[in-house]
């Protein structure tokens, strides 16, 4: 019981961390990128290939992943999301959802559809304690995911920018006639959700392989996890993300085969009784 | 068929591949074959890898009347289904399933080990679920108790909760199935959670990859598994180490497998039946296939040949059981093929 929350805790802080950049970007912009899965997978190629070109440990590439992937969020931005920002709903799905195809595709296209897997010296090893085992791969993404989302949240908090952030995301022209320039804060949006989910792939090269589908699963999740922690929200991403890995891992060791169908009902039956979702403000 | 290049049957004209990728998935599947045989006019179809995609994408082909030749799905019921356009060159589940519980049988008398708790860990696509049922069809008959049947999703992130029901479930042995992701990731969450089997026993799929020896190093060792094939079998048909130098030309120095050694036997059966058919015609390709008669010594496969029977199922198909020894695979069972001594009980994960 106390190894399932344990696991489930470091698994959702990772989930949460998946999920926050989403948050923003929804919150900032009602604009659901359709590829956030697809960042992630980037991110974990840009971990394997910093490992594999250049004998980096995925660990300790972080700050190339998020760089890396916080630089392909603002590219979307600028080269895909700006030209559909007043376009109709539909446009706005279409273009990140064919931005997802194009970036799964081109992976596949440029590395193959096999698995490659990155070795960490934290793989294989663990940390046991009141009848407790993780792995340090597991432990290094939790922890990781939880310094990240508390600098995160201390940055949209505690910074000018940060609160310019809010106010956009609050009302957009109120924002634009306070002298804030939107269009740069949505490119920083955008560039802050790639590079958490960037960080987040690195972290997770150390226990998962890389390839083009990778992010399908994870995103899947995110897009669960946001939803029942409140589009728009940092501190909702985290909750959603943690509950549903504690859910899922719990569930898992006793009806493994439904794990997912109690996740999804509890997703159903908060969102039912709370739409916005358990801390959402939109 | 050898010399020169071509199908000599069909004047030396060269057979085109037109691939389509299934994603793994069965409707993906059904809609590529669709589309290869109406728009790109396929003549037959070759594939695939996940028995669940073979089931849908065939049904294509046999609502089409163009035949559909499986290298690598094992589960039985593909050819329970009677269709007249479906051509199976490997074994099947069942056959595996009942292969598992006679090597068990042999080597824990050998041993002097009496365990007879099975856990059984599977995906819970049509691979793994079918081979479940036939696991638990011949436990009771070779005196096997399974204490506990967990299904997991193949995609999943975590499987700490299904590892955890394992290991309380006070199993002795764990036979599980499932692809190379999810096999990984069920290794690693063994070792993690300090679960350490008595015996090892996997069907094939991911715990056969080359991939997974490398990702796990030291902690793939002693993992047995069914398999249809292994390098070692070079050792008495010397043919397979050319046709291994072939492939890892081709494949960045990766040795033949259990899956690429069928899917390169299973195309050349047909490529063989085509050369036989002397016509693109369906139903003469369909006639050549049931007539196909190669010996096992023209085969890389330990087989003792490739012949149909009326159900389209290939009778002269064996499995082996393998383990992983030093990152390679060895021949433990049958007897006759054997090419190490077999690792039990499976040893403690640290001090590996």
């Amino acid at each position: 019981m106390l190894q399932s929350l344990a696991s489930g805790l470091m698994t959702g802080l990772v989930y949460a961390l998946i999920s926050v950049g989403l948050s923003l970007v929804y919150g900032l912009m009602d604009i659901v990128n359709f590829a956030h899965g697809e960042f992630l997978m980037l991110g974990m190629f840009t971990a394997f290939w910093c490992y594999n070109l250049l004998g980096i440990e995925p660990l300790l590439s972080w700050p190339i992943a998020s760089a890396a992937i916080a630089l392909v969020g603002i590219l979307t931005y600028y080269l895909v999301v700006q030209r559909v920002i007043r376009g109709s709903l539909l446009a706005q799905i279409f273009a990140t959802f064919g931005l997802a195809l194009f970036l799964r595709n081109g992976a596949q296209a440029l590395w193959s559809p096999d698995y490659r897997s990155a070795s960490s010296i934290a793989k294989g090893n663990k940390l046991s304690f009141l009848g407790i085992n993780l792995g340090w791969p597991e432990i290094v993404a939790g922890v990781g995911a939880a310094i990240a989302f508390t600098a995160l949240y201390l940055f949209m908090k505690r910074t000018s920018y940060g609160a310019a952030i809010q106010a956009t995301a609050e009302d957009r022209e109120a924002a634009a006639l306070m002298g804030i320039n939107t269009n740069r804060v949505f490119a920083v949006g955008w560039g802050l959700a790639g590079a958490c989910v960037g960080l987040a792939g690195a972290l997770l090269m150390a226990s998962y392989p890389a390839y083009p589908e990778a992010g399908v699963q994870f995103a899947l999740i995110a897009y669960v996890a946001v939803a029942l922690g409140g589009f728009g929200s940092v501190l909702g991403a985290l909750v959603g993300g943690v509950l549903i890995g504690l859910v899922e891992v719990m569930a898992g060791s006793v009806v493994p085969e439904y794990k997912l169908v109690i996740v999804f009902s509890l997703y159903l039956l908060i969102v039912l009784v709370r739409p916005k979702g358990l801390l959402g403000a939109y | 068929m050898g010399k020169g290049v071509g199908l000599p049957g069909l004047g030396c004209r060269k057979i085109e591949a037109v691939f389509a990728d299934s994603q793994a998935k069965a409707e993906v599947g059904l809609s590529e074959a669709d589309r290869l045989i109406s728009q790109e006019k396929v003549v037959a179809l070759f594939g695939a890898y996940n028995s669940a995609v073979t089931a849908s994408a065939s049904q294509a082909a046999e609502r089409a009347g163009i035949p559909f030749f499986n290298a690598e799905s094992s589960s039985p019921s593909l050819i329970a289904r009677g269709f007249k356009w479906f051509f199976r060159t490997t074994a099947d589940d069942r056959n595996f399933a009942e292969n598992q519980f006679q090597f068990l049988k042999e080597v824990q008398a050998k041993k002097g080990t009496s365990f007879t708790k099975v856990a059984l860990l599977h995906e819970n696509t049509l691979f793994g679920t079918d081979t479940a049922k036939y696991q638990t069809e011949f436990a009771p008959k070779y005196g096997y108790q399974i204490v506990t049947d967990v299904a997991y999703d193949a995609k999943s992130t975590n499987l700490d909760g299904e590892v955890q029901k394992v290991k309380s479930s006070g199993a002795e042995l764990i036979l599980p199935a499932g692809y190379v992701a999810d096999a990984t990731l069920t290794m690693q969450t063994l070792k993690k959670l300090e679960v350490t089997p008595s015996g090892l026993l996997a069907m094939n799929a991911g715990y056969i990859e080359a991939d997974f020896v490398k990702a796990l190093q030291k902690d793939a060792e002693a993992v047995l598994s069914r398999d249809v094939w292994s390098l070692d079998l070079a050792q008495q048909k010397p043919m397979i180490n050319d046709i291994n130098k072939l492939y890892q030309a081709k494949s960045a120095g990766k040795d033949l497998d259990g899956n690429s050694s069928r899917s390169f036997t299973g195309f050349l059966v047909l490529a063989d039946a085509l050369n036989r058919a002397g016509s693109t015609d369906p139903e003469a390709i369909r006639k050549a296939l049931t007539q196909t008669d190669i010996p096992g010594n023209q085969l890389i496969m330990p087989w003792a040949g490739v012949h149909f029977d009326a159900q389209g199922q290939n009778k002269d198909a064996i499995g082996l059981i393998v383990q992983i020894q030093q990152s390679k695979f060895r021949i433990v069972w049958p007897p006759n093929l054997a090419s190490a001594e077999v690792i039990w009980p499976f040893p403690k994960w640290a001090g590996r």
